[in-house]
């Protein structure tokens, strides 16, 4: 039964989006993009405060807040000869692909913004994107890591789609070469979440790199609770590392129930179990050995500047240490007054054009060259957990 | 070949807990007829209780157990009272439909009061493993196996020696009869629902404390799997639920041993429809004749 649910939900909001896509076209008729008006430049936010996603959608949020205080601050943007401040216009998504899309729309058609940030999630940004085209205006997600979103169905760039986080394949073949170069694993075994594109693109890309030898390729559903069988055959198999792509509610258990088990050697994940509940699930002295891949690490802090200064001021407004996401929320930001300052110009199709062409802008998520693809390039994190904290990273080309 | 018993040891634990859950639904169904939806998310409550009270009062395993017991009872017998019998007159779907409501509204109210965000379950028992050839078996799995059996045995004989187990029998063959002779059959009834939603609650807690990780729609699959297991086992039929919920385990275990783990809830309900179609009445199931 809430598999039909799931459809009827999926059924209306195509009907809802094909309204708004509708609503836009009218709009956009008369002069191409946006362009402001006044001194202050608007920027859409598309984000999910609620829902699912409204963990990662607040984190990001808050990211973005900081940055566009943080520049207005310090003056605002420089176009030509004169000054703008930021301006932006929040609004939730609530993790739903229908709302994202009319949210689009509304942002781009009545509020006139210059550029769209958000949304957070894959689904949500594939589903905005649409009426962001149809407006000309670019659209920046933080976080949407699935490589699909940038493209269009003939393969050919999606002109006014771009993103701030890498993509799936580059983090599953970056954590390829590093069980390979770093851990010198030869044999390996995966375990990836196959409820979602995240962990199956990650294991895809992983396979594809990885120079050893892949005993086995196991697969679980998000929800799942008990490990101990596909554990217990794995086991049996023998490997030198455990690769497992997907989200930390299900990547604690399986730590816990690996080690458990008497299963030591090396675990490797990607950026969805960065939270501080994995280790409250896993219990502190089985997160031992532990690796994932992540754009942003706090311990680079030590030898970055901008990483420290970001540290401080993100401490200093919310009272508590930044994250991955805030820290891409950040970074989306800045990239955009970039393309602002690139481009001369506050209209959405030339900040576009010139979001295409940023290239090495240091951000505290890494230096950023925006891709052919519209994909940044930028060097990837390994953070190492012994006893549930992080105790190094490393930086893998 | 140790593999493969280890394997019998994981399918074993993870059985138990569906075998505590199936004998919940058979039995209300046993009853009733009705398919309670609702009963994968007593566990749930039952779960979150063991969370509350050894976070809040800092009780041992059998005392969050127990009282946990007690709690989902009391919440099965209140859903009872305020869902499903105003309805005992109305058609089985109606019921049916308002199962599903009530699921909805356990599910949705608890992540809106509590948050739909995991969290780790208290340690209260630390997890030694047990070795012997080559086999290890934790306490926690040993616990969880008897206590499950325990609670099965005290269960059977509630039902089969006692003056509620005999009523609970009797109104299940035939409710009018059974008011004719004295029995009052709402008490009955409420007494079943308790009776089921302690096992789910007990099921919840024992479920924390083995994986360490509990939210709100916990009991969505092991809800539905549960179901299959009775059906497995014959609905209606205690000893059935029991076996159908091991043998769920059991195979949901093997489909994982032979590297299908991405199909090991497809092969589930691959079960479900073959019992359905083989053998409706189930493994232990009387196969009565409907009368028209």
């Amino acid at each position: 039964m809430k598999k039909s649910m799931m459809k009827r939900v999926a059924v209306l909001s195509a009907v809802a989006a094909a309204f708004a896509v509708l609503a836009g076209c009218g709009a956009s008729a008369a002069n191409k993009g946006n362009t402001a008006s006044g001194s202050t430049i608007k920027l859409g936010v598309n984000i999910e405060l609620s829902g699912v996603g409204g963990g990662y959608g607040e984190q990001v949020n808050n990211g973005i807040n900081l940055a566009v205080s943080e520049i207005n601050k310090d003056g605002g943007v420089k176009v030509g000869k004169k000054t703008y401040k930021f301006k932006t216009v929040t609004q939730d998504n609530k993790t739903a692909t229908s709302t994202a899309a009319s949210i689009a729309a509304q942002l781009t058609s009545k509020e006139k913004v210059s550029a769209l940030i958000g949304p957070a999630t894959t689904n949500a940004a594939t589903a905005a994107l649409s009426n962001a085209t149809k407006a000309s205006v670019a659209q920046v997600s933080p976080s949407a890591t699935a490589a699909a979103y940038t493209l269009q169905k003939s393969g050919k760039v999606q002109p006014y789609a771009f993103r701030t986080a890498f993509t799936d394949d580059f983090q599953g073949t970056k954590a390829a070469n590093f069980v390979d170069d770093t851990l010198k694993a030869k044999k390996v075994a995966i375990l990836a979440d196959n409820s979602n594109d995240y962990g199956k693109g990650l294991a895809a890309a992983f396979k594809k790199e990885y120079q050893g030898t892949v005993v086995a390729t196991q697969y679980f559903q998000a929800g799942d609770k008990d490990f101990n069988a596909v554990l217990t055959s794995l086991k049996n198999k023998g490997f030198d590392a455990l690769y497992i792509p997907g989200y930390y509610t299900e990547i604690g258990l399986i730590i816990k129930q690996a080690r458990q088990m008497g299963i030591n050697t090396p675990i490797v994940g990607g950026d969805g179990m960065m939270d501080p509940s994995l280790t409250k699930i896993a219990g502190a002295k089985n997160v031992t050995d532990v690796y994932y891949t992540t754009p942003f690490s706090t311990l680079s802090a030590k030898t970055d500047k901008t990483v420290a200064n970001f540290l401080d001021a993100y401490k200093a407004k919310y009272g508590e240490t930044a994250s991955a996401f805030n820290a891409l929320g950040f970074d989306s930001v800045y990239l955009i007054k970039q393309a602002i300052v690139d481009a001369k110009s506050t209209n959405s199709v030339d900040i576009a054009k010139a979001l295409a062409k940023v290239k090495d802008l240091k951000g505290v998520t890494g230096t950023m060259t925006i891709d052919s693809k519209h994909n940044p390039e930028k060097t990837i994190s390994v953070e190492k957990l012994v006893n549930g904290k992080a105790v190094s990273a490393t930086t893998v080309k | 070949m140790h593999t493969a018993m280890q394997q019998i040891i994981n399918g074993l634990s993870l059985g138990s807990i569906y075998a505590l859950l199936a004998l919940g639904y058979t039995m209300v169904y046993g009853i009733i007829k009705l398919i309670n939806f609702a009963h994968g998310d007593v566990y749930m409550l039952g779960a979150f209780w063991g969370y509350f009270i050894i976070n809040k009062y800092h009780v041992d395993f059998i005392v969050a157990l127990l009282s946990a017991m007690i709690v989902t009872a009391f919440a099965g017998m209140l859903i009872e009272y305020l869902a499903y019998r105003p309805l005992r007159n109305s058609p089985r779907i109606t019921a049916l439909i308002t199962a599903i409501g009530v699921s909805y509204f356990l599910e949705n109210g608890m992540s809106y009061l509590f948050g739909a965000n995991t969290r780790n379950f208290p340690q209260v028992v630390q997890q030694h493993n047990y070795t012997a050839f080559g086999i290890s078996i934790s306490n926690i799995q040993l616990l969880i196996l008897v206590t499950a059996i325990i609670l099965m045995v005290l269960l059977q004989l509630i039902i089969q020696k006692t003056k509620m187990g005999t009523a609970m029998r009797a109104v299940a063959v035939d409710q009018e009869a059974a008011a004719l002779v004295g029995i009052n059959p709402d008490h009955v009834i409420s007494f079943t629902f308790g009776l089921g939603s302690a096992l789910a609650g007990a099921a919840g807690v024992l479920i924390g404390l083995y994986y360490n990780s509990i939210d709100p729609l916990m009991g969505m699959t092991p809800g539905i799997k549960a179901f299959v297991a009775a059906v497995v086992g014959g609905i209606g039929s205690v000893p059935g639920a029991a076996i159908g919920g091991f043998l769920i385990g059991l195979l949901e275990t093997g489909v994982q041993a032979i590297g299908l783990s991405a199909y090991k809830d497809a092969a589930v309900y691959v079960v479900l429809i073959l019992i359905l179609i083989v053998l409706p009445a189930g493994l232990l199931g009387k196969n009565v004749k409907e009368k028209v």
